[in-house]
């Protein structure tokens, strides 16, 4: 049911989750059912990204502006989205 | 003993009525009924909690009761829970709710319903909470994925329904639920007066967590389901609500701060009420909740108990309620000397499960709630 093209399709955060900056926690959070995800740095700047529909290579794109100079940018952020695909954080979006 | 409390209130849970249309002969709530509503905490109050828990970092909330369908500003307090930051998760019998008001509910910012079930058909669902409400509940749970909200099925278990649960799985399945508890039930409350009769056998249990597997290898992604098994049948205790006074708080319909929802029953503690103190002071400095927080209040064996860490002693409730004691041991543990107490109880349980046995249920209503007060007062006297 997850099952989509990273390279092709477009995509955004799944709308069961509630995505949100903890004070308390000092950290981004994913919410669901009765539980939290605590997210590290990285993957929040990832997932903000996706809370309006965007495609792989504009998130690189993105990303490579806000962090110009990082190494290995699009290897973490393809290993990142197969992972957030797999755990369904993020879903296909229709065109 | 003045320590800086590091825990974060994960967990609000907000019982916002005792007020209930089903009569669940297991729940956890107080035998006592509240013979009026008028000392509920007002639409303000609560926002005023969910302020102070959302300040001290809660983000998950839990509408419950009673049945919180009965609260006539659920809306209003769904809203302004949201704009809060909270993840906000409804638990209900599904009596009162409609497809219209599930929208209204959606739009406020629900994310999440979870609907109970007492039996796995119509008759039974009725015997069992003495409500005919199993078409409805159906009905609702067709709406709530319908409307793609995220639902949870509940079906609560005991040895008058465990052998129904491949026939409620099956319909869970082809209602295209994601997630299903099992959860057997817990022995408070109404559930602990009525325990010889919800008790049930090890051959019971262990048929229906073979069902169970079964059902998750077949569905395995498309289906969540977890069982929760009643832990009189383990050798190690369970934390209480993971750990006193470290992640769950709850708020009663009359504004007492609870560590766990069965807390009432430990004679001797006080409850602090948010019309009289702030949440956060409840939370950090009150006597209740720094009394069993830790592992400070131990005594022998936990105390020098090198696995007294894992699980804190267990629960404090079911200690006071099995040794008389709540801080005791949880008499579950098998290290515990008053382990044979619970031995004891489980031996009776092994007779085979009998359909007339629910006529021995002491249904939840307000005139069973007279009935056993009256019996109190006769034995006090």
């Amino acid at each position: 049911m997850s099952e989509f093209n990273l390279e092709t399709a477009s995509f955004k955060l799944n709308p069961r989750y509630q995505f949100q900056w903890e004070e308390a926690q000092q950290c981004h959070v994913l919410l669901y059912p009765e539980g939290l995800i605590k997210l590290s740095g990285s993957a929040a700047e990832i997932l903000q990204r996706c809370q309006a529909p965007t495609t792989t290579a504009t998130l690189v794109n993105e990303l490579n502006k806000a962090f110009p100079g990082a190494e290995g940018l699009t290897d973490d952020v393809n290993e990142f989205l197969a992972d957030a695909q797999q755990q369904v954080w993020i879903v296909q979006v229709s065109d | 003993m003045d320590k800086t409390n590091t825990h974060i209130p994960m967990w609000l849970l907000a019982e916002l009525t005792f007020a209930c249309p089903v009569q669940c002969p297991y729940c956890s709530n107080p035998l006592e009924l509240s013979a009026s509503r008028k000392n509920e905490l007002s639409t303000e109050e609560w926002i005023r909690v969910m302020r102070d828990a959302r300040k001290l970092g809660a983000v998950q909330l839990g509408f419950s009761g009673g049945e919180p369908l009965v609260r006539t500003d659920l809306e209003e307090l769904v809203v302004e829970a949201k704009s809060l930051g909270f993840y906000i998760n409804l638990i209900t019998s599904s009596i009162g709710l409609t497809a219209e008001k599930i929208a209204v509910l959606k739009k406020a910012g629900l994310g999440h319903i979870q609907i109970s079930f007492q039996g796995s058909n119509r008759e039974s669902n009725k015997l069992l909470g003495g409500t005919d409400s199993f078409d409805h509940k159906m009905a609702m749970t067709k709406e709530v994925i319908k409307q793609e909200l995220a639902l949870g099925l509940n079906f609560v278990l005991h040895r008058q329904n465990l052998h129904q649960v491949e026939e409620f799985l099956t319909m869970a399945q082809s209602l295209g639920a994601e997630f299903v508890e099992l959860a057997n039930c817990q022995y408070y409350g109404w559930g602990l007066h009525n325990r010889e009769h919800l008790l049930p056998s090890q051959a019971q249990l262990i048929e229906a967590e073979r069902v169970t597997n079964e059902f998750r290898d077949k569905y395995k992604g498309h289906m969540d389901v977890f069982f929760v098994a009643p832990d009189y049948y383990d050798d190690r205790p369970k934390k209480c609500s993971n750990g006193w006074g470290t992640t769950f708080m709850t708020v009663n319909p009359e504004g007492e701060v609870l560590p766990c929802q069965a807390a009432k029953v430990i004679p001797g503690l006080e409850f602090p009420n948010v019309r009289d103190h702030t949440l956060t002071d409840i939370w950090n400095k009150s006597d209740l909740f720094n009394r069993f927080r830790g592992t400070d209040w131990m005594t022998e064996p936990c105390k020098s108990c090198p696995e007294k860490e894992i699980d804190l002693g267990g629960c404090r409730c079911q200690a006071f309620m099995l040794t008389g004691d709540a801080t005791n041991a949880d008499p579950v543990c098998s290290l515990s000397p008053h382990h044979d107490k619970v031995l004891k109880i489980t031996e009776k349980a092994q007779r085979p499960y009998q359909e007339d046995e629910t006529q021995k249920l002491m249904f939840r209503n307000p005139g069973n709630a007279k009935k056993l007060k009256a019996e109190k007062s006769e034995l006090a006297e």
